[in-house]
């Protein structure tokens, strides 16, 4: 409260400046190794999807695991803006993602009726049906896949994601926000004080599904192509395990989740047999030694770098 | 014309009639009682009249508005709030994210402005705060508005409880059970509360009680529920000396 700009958010900002700098620097020197460079992208995408379906799990407590499926609709949606109507990229981001919204909303109408499991298996029944599409669309080059020219840079990923973490960030922390965690907190309690709990879900799913429509097209937009397989319920499994590894509820966690599993994965790539064993054993050692996630449902701060960071800037959400 | 007119209320669940032909008027202001045997129905009226369940027949009539078929929201919203018999807080937020939860329908920015940190947010999260802040120094709970809120004490989680309700701004509030679990001088507090709260929020409460001291120390006029059915109603010294009321507490006397 009281002060809108303070010790936080300069640190963050400066944080935020020096990893762009560093990166566009690298790549400017032509220093910057190809497979990184593609883990950096990666990095981005998963970053707005995990973030993404934190909003709609870890905040609003509404278990997805159709994340795949939004993030496909944007992928295409943007990839045929691009490819068949010639439409410069911005405006192929922009209505993968609201493609991807309205899908949200249309999905989310009915099925967030459901609770628990059986809200997991119909948003899990969701993205094979939008995968299955695709893969019989022939408009989209069904199983073969969709050729889109790179555009996508570091600079367009990079500032998208801040972009994304920055809005999920200010709902969450507004009135609006505190509806969706009360839903969470206790449904019924949400409910007596007044707050529409379907009207609340519905849009947490909604914006969930737009940033996820985003990340699907910045992927179709750098990967050069799209299949329908790469979109298919295991990519999904993959986002939800980032949020769960970086903490449902809290959004620092989300992005180190993404980023830990990313380079993770990357790293083993030389041992393509061992990556899945590994990475399934780090997450069962960690569930066993932080259930709830690295950060759980803190924020991570840089504020104990300064020494008097006031008091708001460490507070948790 | 009553703040709340129950008319001919009935619920049943199958073949059983939870409440059956309640009549019920309480007019602005007022303090009433709804007691009754384990079982007699009364949280089932509280559901009934919050939009918890359906009435099978009958109408509520609230500020002479029909309130049959609202969402429990949307009864909150027309200025009804509740209390549960077990706390219902959110416990893993802050004292004040949850005063502040309440406070939410009577906000004043959009998703955009939230979106983007318009003017009108910071605005409104100020007055939020404020309004919070002040509430909390009405309960007395001000220090504690940064802790967790399920790390209260048991009397002051009730406390919140109520407070939070308040944050709805209701014209009629319904305390289910607020003294369960309270020791003695816990319960006169709260009596002094409930008194203390009708006054300062202009607002009329009915109150769902076991504690008989409680209710017959507060309420001006008492209710009598009995296997769903009103079997008395007058003030507490009417009820105290009243043969069914003592038949339903007590059992009939074996001569």
């Amino acid at each position: 409260m009281g002060k809108r700009i303070n010790r936080q958010s300069v640190l963050t900002l400066v944080g935020v400046l020096l990893v762009y700098a560093i990166v566009q620097g690298s790549i400017f020197m032509d220093i910057l190794p190809p497979f990184v460079a593609l883990t950096l992208i990666q990095v981005c995408i998963f970053i707005i999807l995990a973030t993404s379906l934190n909003l709609i799990n870890g905040i609003t407590g509404q278990f997805s695991i159709g994340h795949a499926g939004f993030m496909a609709i944007g992928a295409y949606v943007a990839a045929i803006v691009v490819v068949k109507f010639h439409g410069p990229l911005l405006l192929a981001l922009i209505a993968g993602a609201v493609a991807a919204a309205v899908a949200g909303f249309l999905i989310g109408l009915p099925t967030l009726r459901l609770k628990g499991d059986y809200l997991a298996i119909a948003t899990l029944g969701f993205g094979e049906i939008v995968r299955i599409v695709f893969l019989n669309t022939s408009y989209v080059g069904g199983a073969s896949g969709f050729s889109v020219p790179k555009t996508i840079t570091w600079t367009w990923a990079f500032w998208l994601t801040v972009l994304s973490i920055i809005i999920i960030r200010n709902f969450i922390k507004s009135t609006h926000g505190r509806a969706c965690i009360s839903i969470r907190e206790n449904e019924i309690a949400a409910d007596v004080m007044g707050i529409n709990t379907t009207k609340y879900k519905i849009m947490a799913f909604t914006i969930g599904a737009f940033f996820a429509g985003l990340a699907g097209g910045i992927y179709a937009n750098y990967l050069y192509i799209i299949q329908p397989l790469t979109f298919s319920f295991l990519k999904s499994f993959d986002i939800l395990v980032m949020v769960v590894l970086g903490g449902l509820g809290s959004l620092t966690g989300s992005v180190l989740g993404a980023v830990v599993m990313t380079v993770v994965s990357a790293a083993l790539s030389g041992w393509p047999e061992w990556r899945l064993v590994i990475t399934a054993v780090l997450l069962i050692v960690m569930m066993i030694f932080r259930p709830k996630g690295l950060l759980g449902t803190k924020e991570f701060s840089l504020s104990f770098l300064g020494k008097k960071g006031d008091k708001n800037a460490s507070s948790k959400d | 014309m009553p703040l709340l007119k129950i008319d001919k209320l009935s619920k049943s669940f199958g073949g059983l009639k939870a409440v059956s032909n309640l009549n019920v008027e309480i007019n602005d202001g007022e303090l009433i009682g709804l007691i009754g045997p384990n079982g007699a129905g009364k949280t089932t009226v509280f559901n009934l009249l919050t939009g918890v369940y359906e009435p099978t027949e009958g109408s509520v009539k609230f500020q002479s508005k029909d309130m049959r078929g609202l969402k429990p929201y949307q009864v909150t919203q027309s200025g009804m709030a509740r209390t549960f018999q077990n706390i219902r807080l959110f416990s893993d937020l802050t004292v004040i994210e949850n005063v502040k939860i309440a406070y939410h329908q009577r906000s004043s920015y959009s998703t955009l402005s939230a979106f983007l940190r318009l003017p009108s947010y910071y605005a409104g999260e100020e007055e939020m705060h404020r309004k919070a802040m002040e509430l909390l120094k009405i309960f007395n709970l001000e220090d504690k508005a940064e802790e967790v809120a399920k790390n209260l004490p048991y009397g002051e989680q009730r406390r919140l409880e109520i407070a939070r309700a308040l944050g709805t701004e209701p014209k009629l509030l319904l305390l289910d059970e607020p003294a369960a679990g309270m020791n003695p001088q816990e319960t006169h507090d709260l009596m002094n509360l409930i008194r203390w709260i009708r006054q300062q929020f202009n607002l009329a409460i009915l109150l769902i009680e076991h504690d008989m001291s409680l209710v017959m120390g507060v309420c001006e006029r008492i209710y009598v529920l009995d296997y769903g059915m009103i079997i008395a109603q007058g003030t507490p010294d009417e009820i105290k000396s009243n043969p069914k009321v003592i038949e339903a507490y007590l059992g009939e006397e074996v001569v």
